[in-house]
C-alpha cells in the first residue's frame, strides 16, 4: 500500500545531527525522510500529497524519551503502554522507552515482547521495552539480556531500585557488552535514603520529614562510574538531582569513562521548596533537591555534562497520592508537560538555545540508546515532532491523555507546545485549531 | 468556625505569629482557674462536638484534651486507630469525611505522619487541632511549655532556653524552637549529632555538643523524651552511655552557675534523659506543665470555636 507523501510546509527545521537550523521543508515518502532543508517549490507525487503548514513552528528530529513508567503490564489502572503512547505522542515524543518495573517484572523475552506488541497495536509513539538487570529486579540473579535484546529491549535496569550490588553491577556492565546496550542505573544508596521522603535540608528538618541525603545518590554515580571504568560497559545514570552527581559524570567524561546520564524536567525547574505544606506531587525519587542543584544540572545539561532530558513519567491513581506524604508513592506523570518544562525554565531564560534543547531530547537520547531517529537526514525513519515555540498555555492534568494526574505544574503557565508528532510517516498526534490536544492515532 | 484569631485550624508553632502565640498563652490564664474550682465546668462549648482522632497510642495528650473539652462542656467521642475502620485499612481522608458527615464541630488528631494534621486540615472544614503530627510539630506541647517558662521566668525575651536530647525525632522541639524564637527567646539545642537534624545549624539555634556547656548556658532546660527505638535504629550505641554523656542529672546540674529550671514533656525516662532526682528536684516543672496543658488546651479549643481573648473571663460564666 502506497501513503501519499507528506510536506512539511515553511516550519524552523532544526536538526542538530546535521547542524541545520534553517528555515524550509521536509518531505516524507514511504515513511522515510527523503529531504530536509530548503524550501522546495511546488511537490507532487503521484500517490497524492498532504500538506502541514509549520510556519512559525519548529521541525525536529522526534523526541525519544529514554525513561517512562508505563504500568503494563500490572497496573493497568493507573497507565497501559497504549495510554502512555498517547500521551508521549501528544508530549511531542515519537519514541518512549518503558522501564521493566512492571507486575510482573519485565526480566524476561516474553514479557519483552509483550510490550513489544502492545506498542504496535496501539500504533502511536514508538515504545522500546528496557529489560530488568536481575530476575525480579531482586538483584541477585541475572536477567537474560540477550534474549531480551533479541525480542526488542533497548537497554536493562532495574530502576525503581539500584543495581543492588557492587558485584552485580559490575557483571551487568561487563555481560550488557555483549549486546551493546546501556545498563541504565537508579542510583540511590538504600542504607541511606531508607525511610527518607525528600531531600535531607533545611524545609525536611522543618517538616519533620526524613530526608534523603544528596550522597545517597552520589555515592552509587561514583560506584557506578568506576565500574564502568573497570568494566569498559557502558554505564547510564539515570534522573541526576544534584550538583555533586554532576561534578562526578563530569569527572569520569574527562577520562572518557561510557558514562551518560540523564535529568528530568522536574529536577531542572523546581527545588524542595515545592514539598512545603507536604503536596505528594511533589514526592519523587530522587527527590527535588536546592536550587544549586537546580543551577548545576540546568548548567550541566548546557554543556552536555548531562547528556539528555528523560521524564522519569510515574503515573500514580489519584487515591494512592490522596494520602500522608510519608505513605504517598514517589513519582509524577512528565510525558505532556517536559518539552513546555525545558523551554520555559531552560530555553527561555538563555540557558539552552533551541538546537541544544532538540539535541537533548531527540538527538542524544538516539545516540546513547542507539535507536532509530534522532536525525532528519535522508533516508532516516520519518519520525518528527512539530512544535509551537512560543505557544503559552495553562497546565490542566484533568485534560492529559495519560491516566495520571499527578503533576506538580497543575496550574502553571508554561512556553512551548508540540502540535504535530509524526512517527514513521504518519501523524500520531495533532493539536487542534483551539489548542486542544486530541489524538487522531 | 473560624477563628478571628487563629484561622480555622491550629496546626503549628511555626506559622503562628508572636501576636498570636501571646494571645493563646493569655486565654490560657484566666482559665487555669476553672480547674481549681470544686465544678470544674463552664457552658462556653455547650453544644459543639469534638472528635479525639489518635492514630498513635497516647495517654497524658489524649486525657488533657479530653479534660480540656469537658471542662468547657463539649461533647467529646475518642476514635482510637485500633478497633475502628482505621484497622480495616480505611484511609485517613476517608475517616475524616465520614466523621464530618456527622457534622462534627472540631477534630483533635494525634497522627504518626508528618503534616497528616495539615492534610485533613485542607480536606474539611471542621477545625482541625494538632495534637502531634509524626514528628513535624506538638503545636499545644510548645504552648503549654511557653506558659510555664513564662509563669516562671516572665517575659521570654532574651531568656536561654535549651532543647536536649532527640531533636532530629521529636515534634516538641519543633514546636518549642518555633514558639520560643518568636517570643524572643535565645534557644539551644544540645544532643548526639546523630539526633539533631543535619540542618540544624541553618535553624538559627546554637548547638551543643555536651550537655555542661548546656547547663552552664540555659536557664531552663527541656529534656526531650528519649525513645527507646532510637537505640535499635542505631543512633545510639546504648541508653547506659546516653545517661553518662547526655543524661541531666543532680551533680552536673550542681556544677551550674545559676538554677536551672528543668521541663520534660513526658513520658520519662528516668535514668535515661533524666534523673530521678532532679526530675522530682525543687526546680522542676514537670508537674505544672501537665496543669498548664488542660489550661492551653482549653483556650485554643475556646478561640478556635469563634471565642474572644478578651471574653476569656467572662466565658467561665
Amino acid at each position: 500500500m502506497t501513503t501519499p507523501a507528506l510536506l512539511l510546509k515553511g516550519g524552523r527545521i532544526i536538526d542538530p545531527s546535521q547542524g541545520i537550523d534553517d528555515v524550509g521543508d521536509v518531505l516524507i515518502e514511504n515513511e522515510k525522510i527523503t529531504h530536509a532543508g530548503e524550501a522546495l517549490g511546488e511537490v507532487r507525487r503521484d500517490g497524492g500529497l498532504e500538506v502541514i503548514d509549520c510556519t512559525g513552528q519548529i521541525v525536529s528530529p522526534g523526541f525519544i524519551d529514554v525513561h517512562c513508567h508505563l504500568r503494563e503490564p500490572g497496573r493497568e489502572d493507573v497507565e497501559t503502554v497504549a495510554t502512555g503512547a498517547r500521551a508521549a505522542a501528544a508530549g511531542g515524543f515519537t519514541a518512549v522507552c518503558a522501564m521493566p518495573n512492571t507486575d510482573p517484572v519485565t526480566d524476561n523475552q516474553a514479557a519483552v515482547g509483550f510490550i513489544v506488541r502492545q506498542a504496535q497495536r496501539a500504533g502511536l509513539a514508538r515504545v522500546y521495552p528496557i529489560g530488568a538487570v536481575s530476575v525480579g529486579q531482586k538483584g541477585e540473579a541475572l536477567a537474560e539480556f540477550g534474549e531480551m535484546v533479541g525480542a526488542g529491549a533497548v537497554g536493562v535496569s532495574d530502576d525503581g531500585k539500584p543495581v543492588k550490588t557492587a558485584q552485580l553491577m559490575r557483571t551487568a556492565l561487563e555481560y550488557a557488552r555483549t549486546f551493546g546496550i546501556p545498563v541504565a542505573d537508579h542510583c540511590e544508596e538504600m542504607t541511606l535514603a531508607q525511610g527518607g521522603s525528600m531531600n535531607e535540608g533545611i524545609v525536611s528538618a522543618r517538616l519533620g520529614l526524613k530526608g534523603i541525603p544528596s550522597e545517597a545518590e552520589e555515592i552509587m554515580a561514583i560506584r557506578d562510574i568506576l565500574l564502568a571504568r573497570r568494566t569498559g560497559g557502558h554505564v547510564h545514570l539515570c534522573h541526576m538531582s544534584t550538583r555533586g552527581s554532576v561534578e562526578l559524570i563530569r569527572w569520569g567524561k574527562e577520562r572518557n569513562i561510557r558514562v551518560t546520564a540523564e535529568v528530568c524536567p522536574h529536577h531542572l525547574s523546581l527545588t524542595e521548596d515545592a514539598v512545603e505544606w507536604y503536596d505528594t506531587n511533589a514526592k519523587m525519587n530522587p527527590p527535588l533537591r536546592t536550587a544549586d542543584d537546580v543551577a548545576a544540572l540546568q548548567e550541566a545539561v548546557r554543556d552536555g555534562t548531562i547528556d539528555l532530558v528523560a521524564t522519569d513519567h510515574a503515573p500514580h491513581h489519584y487515591d494512592e497520592k490522596e494520602r500522608e506524604f510519608a505513605d504517598a508513592p514517589n513519582g509524577i506523570v512528565g510525558l505532556e508537560t517536559a518539552l513546555a518544562v525545558v523551554v520555559t525554565h531552560l530555553v527561555v531564560p538563555g540557558i539552552l538555545d533551541w538546537p541544544t534543547l532538540v539535541d537533548r531530547m531527540s538527538v542524544a537520547p538516539a545516540k546513547v540508546f542507539n535507536l532509530p531517529g534522532g536525525s532528519l537526514r535522508r533516508g532516516t525513519v520519518a519520525d518528527i515532532t512539530i512544535f509551537d515555540p512560543s505557544a503559552q498555555w495553562t497546565v490542566d492534568p484533568d485534560r492529559f491523555l495519560s491516566k495520571g494526574r499527578n503533576s506538580p505544574y497543575r496550574g502553571k503557565r508554561l512556553t512551548g507546545r508540540a502540535t504535530c508528532t509524526i512517527v514513521g510517516g504518519r501523524v500520531v498526534f495533532k493539536a487542534d485549531g483551539g489548542g486542544r490536544m486530541s489524538d487522531v492515532g | 468556625m473560624t477563628s478571628p484569631v487563629l484561622g480555622k485550624d491550629l496546626l503549628g508553632l511555626e506559622e503562628l505569629s508572636a501576636e498570636q502565640i501571646t494571645l493563646i498563652l493569655d486565654t490560657a490564664e484566666p482559665l487555669k482557674e476553672i480547674s481549681e474550682r470544686t465544678i470544674k465546668k463552664v457552658p462556653a462549648l455547650r453544644g459543639m462536638t469534638i472528635v479525639n482522632l489518635f492514630f498513635e497510642p497516647s495517654t497524658r495528650t489524649r486525657i488533657s484534651f479530653e479534660f480540656a473539652e469537658k471542662r468547657l462542656s463539649a461533647d467529646t467521642v475518642n476514635v482510637a486507630a485500633s478497633g475502628s475502620s482505621v484497622s480495616k485499612g480505611e484511609t485517613l481522608v476517608d475517616t475524616a469525611r465520614n466523621l464530618e458527615a456527622m457534622r462534627i464541630d472540631m477534630v483533635v488528631i494525634r497522627h504518626g505522619a508528618s503534616g497528616a494534621a495539615r492534610f485533613l486540615a485542607d480536606r474539611i472544614k471542621s477545625n482541625v487541632i494538632n495534637a502531634g503530627d509524626g514528628t513535624h510539630e506538638h503545636p499545644t506541647q510548645g504552648l503549654l511549655d511557653l506558659l510555664t517558662l513564662r509563669d516562671r521566668l516572665g517575659d521570654l525575651r532574651g531568656r536561654r532556653v535549651c532543647l536536649c536530647g532527640d531533636v532530629l525525632h521529636s515534634r516538641v522541639a519543633r514546636s518549642n524552637l518555633w514558639g520560643l524564637k518568636k517570643l524572643g527567646a535565645e534557644v539551644a539545642v544540645c544532643g548526639p549529632r546523630s539526633l539533631l537534624p543535619n540542618a540544624i545549624d541553618q535553624m538559627g539555634v546554637q548547638v551543643f555538643d555536651r550537655i555542661e556547656a548546656a547547663i552552664e548556658w540555659a536557664e531552663a532546660l527541656n529534656i526531650l523524651r528519649l525513645q527507646l527505638e532510637r537505640m535499635q535504629g542505631g543512633y545510639i550505641p546504648s541508653l547506659r552511655e546516653y545517661n553518662r554523656v547526655f543524661g541531666v542529672t543532680r551533680e552536673r546540674l550542681d556544677r551550674a552557675p545559676r538554677d536551672i529550671l528543668i521541663m520534660h514533656p513526658g513520658p520519662m525516662n528516668r535514668g535515661v534523659e533524666i534523673d530521678s532526682d532532679v526530675a522530682d528536684g525543687p526546680h522542676s516543672v514537670i508537674l505544672d506543665q501537665v496543669t498548664n496543658g488542660v489550661a492551653i488546651r482549653m483556650a485554643v479549643l475556646y478561640l478556635l470555636a469563634g471565642g474572644l481573648p478578651e471574653l476569656a473571663e467572662a466565658a467561665k460564666g
